[in-house]
């Protein structure tokens, strides 16, 4: 592997996980419980996939092979997809949206400080920007735990079970392999096994503020940054591909 | 033959409004960042207030139209995200037409929210219904005195 290609799938992976959480989150316009958190969640959505364009377009460069951004999102299967599994996870209820919000919310706040601090310009500079937006993302996400954890019986159940379901897919977001050692040797990637301290201590801490139970680690599900992914990936490709697969070219 | 110096572009180009808020322009932003002659045209650097911001398609546009019509025809947009944008290039003028405008104008911090100012009628007595408003610089909050409900333009 050379240092391109590492770059080239390291900045995929950002992309990805962008990508596929702003889908996710653009499948609540229109049906979330209130007005308020239909805009809420639609515009996160949209600063995700606003990054997500940012680095789809960055990568494209870095693989210097012709292809667009739109050719790399849609002309792609679902083994070269490499987000994390957490966040390719179908919405549940509200409550298990928040989950999903809070691991990877904690995680991004983490993740763009140090990445902010990168070598490589164009990641830094996103990075400054991805973390003033998260950090109202990681805030919306916050009320609504306490909200919903220290509200009634039934809300504070439904948060527990989002917490709980989605457990086993937090462990994902700290690892590491070839790509980004390479990059951490050079300055460019962050090193995310050294984040799960601090978002530990920061997660654990918005649960049991929320009257919440921190559930214990067990088996840690695995795979998306690698392109195995669970069956609900296949699901969102199927209807965020579509048109550009059956249209090719296609404009209006 | 590109016959307008740079700062005769970048003045045309301090006119356009903001898509979504018209009372101000573009520059009052801080969304144009700079206008540098290129052989046979030139090249316009714009950033987007937040990464999936709507309207920069059309500021684009807009900005393309403009010198078209000036008679420049090689016209390159480029979008930089660094310096990442910021509410703090905001002038005291542009703040005040926001209020005008019905927006509750940046406050100084990202971290604080609280005291905010009623843009109707100057009440502090308000509280916050979502940080995430009609668009994605804007939050919406309700005044508890004159019951109006009203945008504030988040700090970034």
């Amino acid at each position: 592997m050379t240092k391109q290609e590492a770059l080239f799938t390291y900045t995929l992976r950002l992309a990805d996980n962008a990508l596929i959480l702003g889908h996710r989150l653009s499948e609540w316009s229109s049906y979330a419980p209130i007005l308020e958190e239909d805009l809420a969640l639609t515009n996160i959505a949209l600063d995700l996939i606003g990054r997500a364009q940012a680095l789809y377009k960055y990568a494209a460069q870095i693989e210097g092979k012709g292809r667009t951004e739109d050719d790399i999102v849609y002309k792609r299967v679902e083994r070269k997809y490499l987000n994390v599994l957490l966040l390719e996870q179908s919405n549940g209820d509200f409550a298990m949206t928040i989950a999903r919000q809070i691991f990877n919310s904690a995680y991004e706040l983490q993740l763009f400080e140090a990445l902010s601090k990168s070598k490589n310009e164009t990641l830094a500079s996103l990075a400054v920007k991805c973390l003033k937006e998260v950090k109202y993302h990681w805030r919306h996400a916050y009320d609504w735990l306490q909200r919903l954890g220290d509200g009634t019986e039934e809300s504070h159940s439904r948060m527990q079970k989002g917490i709980d379901d989605l457990w086993m897919f937090t462990g994902e977001m700290f690892e590491i392999d070839e790509v980004e050692t390479m990059l951490i040797e050079e300055g460019i990637a962050v090193d995310n096994s050294s984040l799960y301290q601090k978002w530990n201590v920061v997660v654990t801490d918005a649960i049991t503020n929320a009257t919440l139970t921190r559930p214990t680690d067990g088996y840690m599900q695995t795979g998306g940054r690698k392109g195995v992914h669970t069956e609900n990936l296949g699901f969102i490709l199927a209807e965020l591909q579509y048109l550009p697969r059956a249209y090719p070219d296609a404009t209006w | 033959m590109v016959t307008l110096s740079k700062e005769e572009i970048y003045s045309l180009l301090s006119e356009i409004p903001d898509p979504e808020i018209p009372v101000i322009t573009i520059e009052e932003l801080g969304i144009l960042r700079k206008v540098e002659l290129t052989s046979g045209g030139c090249e316009v650097t714009i950033t987007p207030t937040y990464t999936g911001c709507p309207a920069m398609q059309m500021i684009e546009d807009q900005i393309k139209e403009i010198l078209h019509s000036k008679g420049i025809g090689f016209v390159n947009v480029k979008i930089t995200y660094s310096p990442a944008w910021t509410t703090d290039w905001l002038s005291s003028e542009a703040k005040l037409k926001l209020k005008k405008y019905g927006i509750s104008p940046p406050l100084a911090s990202i971290d604080t929210i609280s005291f905010l100012q009623c843009p109707h009628c100057n009440s502090f007595n308000t509280e916050i219904i979502s940080e995430f408003g009609s668009t994605a610089c804007k939050g919406l909050y309700r005044c508890n005195d004159c019951k109006e409900a009203f945008d504030y333009f988040k700090s970034h």
